[in-house]
């Protein structure tokens, strides 16, 4: 990457890279900064969704229409999106790059968050849903590879971007 | 009037538009009476019909006609507002609301209470939100499709079902021949 280049102007060059043109989000204090960098982005259509779920039912309908999709969000909201991720997304074989922001780890503040962070990987494991965990910046360099992973096979693959990836909460 | 019913009668505007019909008996009904390849049936995911016909009308400059149902709109309400600030002028939700879960025994939902549907729909921002009867709905689906801009309709009707087959059609094939209808 470009010593220049922030990471979250890295994320969203990879998704134009890959043209990836529809991205739904649900925010997360981690993600502030790659959803702010993606709507200044007229290459990509940002839809913010009110549940992940309903997120994922946009993107299956707009990689119908022939966008290539993706979804932002926080990992918290793995279990709403559960049923869509098998019943939807996999049952009808849709790619859905996620790029998820891994709470509850390492330098996490809030103790509630750690809860979902327990169920994060053994959920995603149980999907049998290809998963990716950025620790480092440097790990971003693989998220080129793992878009074209997503829509060659046409399944979702979770990016799971941790505290440290992000370079902390400021004070931790 | 019930849902077949209303099915049957609309039908022959149906067949030359994309279609995203809601899990369950209403996709089996549309199914039986009318397979056509531009008709994407969900067999899952209870409440998405709204949001996946959303993202299609936004990707593609073709009509896209959602059939929703009461209860699918009911689990998934946060779909009206996002539906009302990403205006898509392709875009008809026409939602099936026969105050019940039909699917699973005619459950009566709030719909059959005090809630309005075309209320909600009104309040979440939509612009174009029209109430119509059973015996309405042809009309007022051609006239929603006419006039070229995001319209919501919330058709009142009966509760009950009609006795058709479960799709066995592969999820895969109806996807793929979706998509190829979508491009056609
Ligand atoms: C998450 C989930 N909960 C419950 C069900 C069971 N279910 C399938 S269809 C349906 C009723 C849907 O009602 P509505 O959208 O009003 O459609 P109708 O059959 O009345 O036309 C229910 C509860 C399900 N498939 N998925
Ligand atoms: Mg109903």
């Amino acid at each position: 990457m470009p010593p220049d280049l922030t990471i979250d102007q890295k994320i969203a060059g990879d998704l134009i890279a890959n043209d990836v043109s529809f991205v739904t989000t649900v925010p997360c204090k981690q993600l502030a900064g790659v959803i702010a960098e993606i709507d200044r982005r007229p290459e990509i259509r940002h839809v913010p969704a009110n549940k992940e779920d309903e997120g994922m039912g946009l993107c299956a309908g707009a990689w119908m229409g022939g966008q290539r999709a993706a979804i932002i969000m926080q990992n918290t909201a793995l279990g709403v999106t559960l049923n869509t991720l098998a019943t939807l997304i996999q049952f009808y074989r849709m790619p859905l790059p996620m790029l998820i922001s891994y709470r509850g780890e390492l330098r996490e503040p809030v103790a509630c968050q750690v809860e979902m962070a327990l169920h994060t990987k053994a959920l995603l494991a149980q999907l049998h849903i290809p998963t990716y965990h950025f620790h480092t910046q440097a790990d971003a360099a693989e998220l080129d590879t793992i878009l074209k992973y997503s829509f060659m096979c046409n399944k979702p693959v979770a990016v799971l971007t941790d505290a440290s990836f992000w370079g902390g909460y400021g004070d931790q | 009037m019930i849902r077949s019913e209303i099915l049957r009668e609309i039908a022959p505007i149906l067949r030359d538009h994309l279609v995203i019909c809601n899990i369950g008996i209403p996709s089996q009904e549309l199914h039986a009476i009318d397979d056509q390849p531009s008709n994407f049936y969900m067999l899952g995911t209870m409440g998405l019909a709204s949001s996946i016909g959303l993202g299609l009308a936004l990707a593609q400059p073709k009509p896209v006609i959602v059939i929703d149902g009461d209860g699918s709109v009911l689990t998934n309400l946060g779909t009206l507002p996002t539906i009302a600030n990403n205006p898509a002028d392709n875009y008809i939700l026409m939602i099936i609301d026969n105050g019940s879960y039909g699917s699973t025994g005619d459950q009566p939902t709030y719909t059959s209470g005090k809630t309005s549907l075309a209320g909600m729909a009104r309040a979440a921002g939509c612009d174009r939100v029209v109430e119509c009867s059973g015996e309405e709905t042809g009309p007022v689906l051609q006239e929603a499709l006419d006039s070229g801009q995001m319209t919501v309709i919330v058709v009142r009707c009966d509760s009950g079902n009609a006795k058709m087959p479960v799709i066995t059609l592969d999820p895969v094939v109806i996807r793929d021949r979706f998509m190829k209808a979508v491009r056609a």
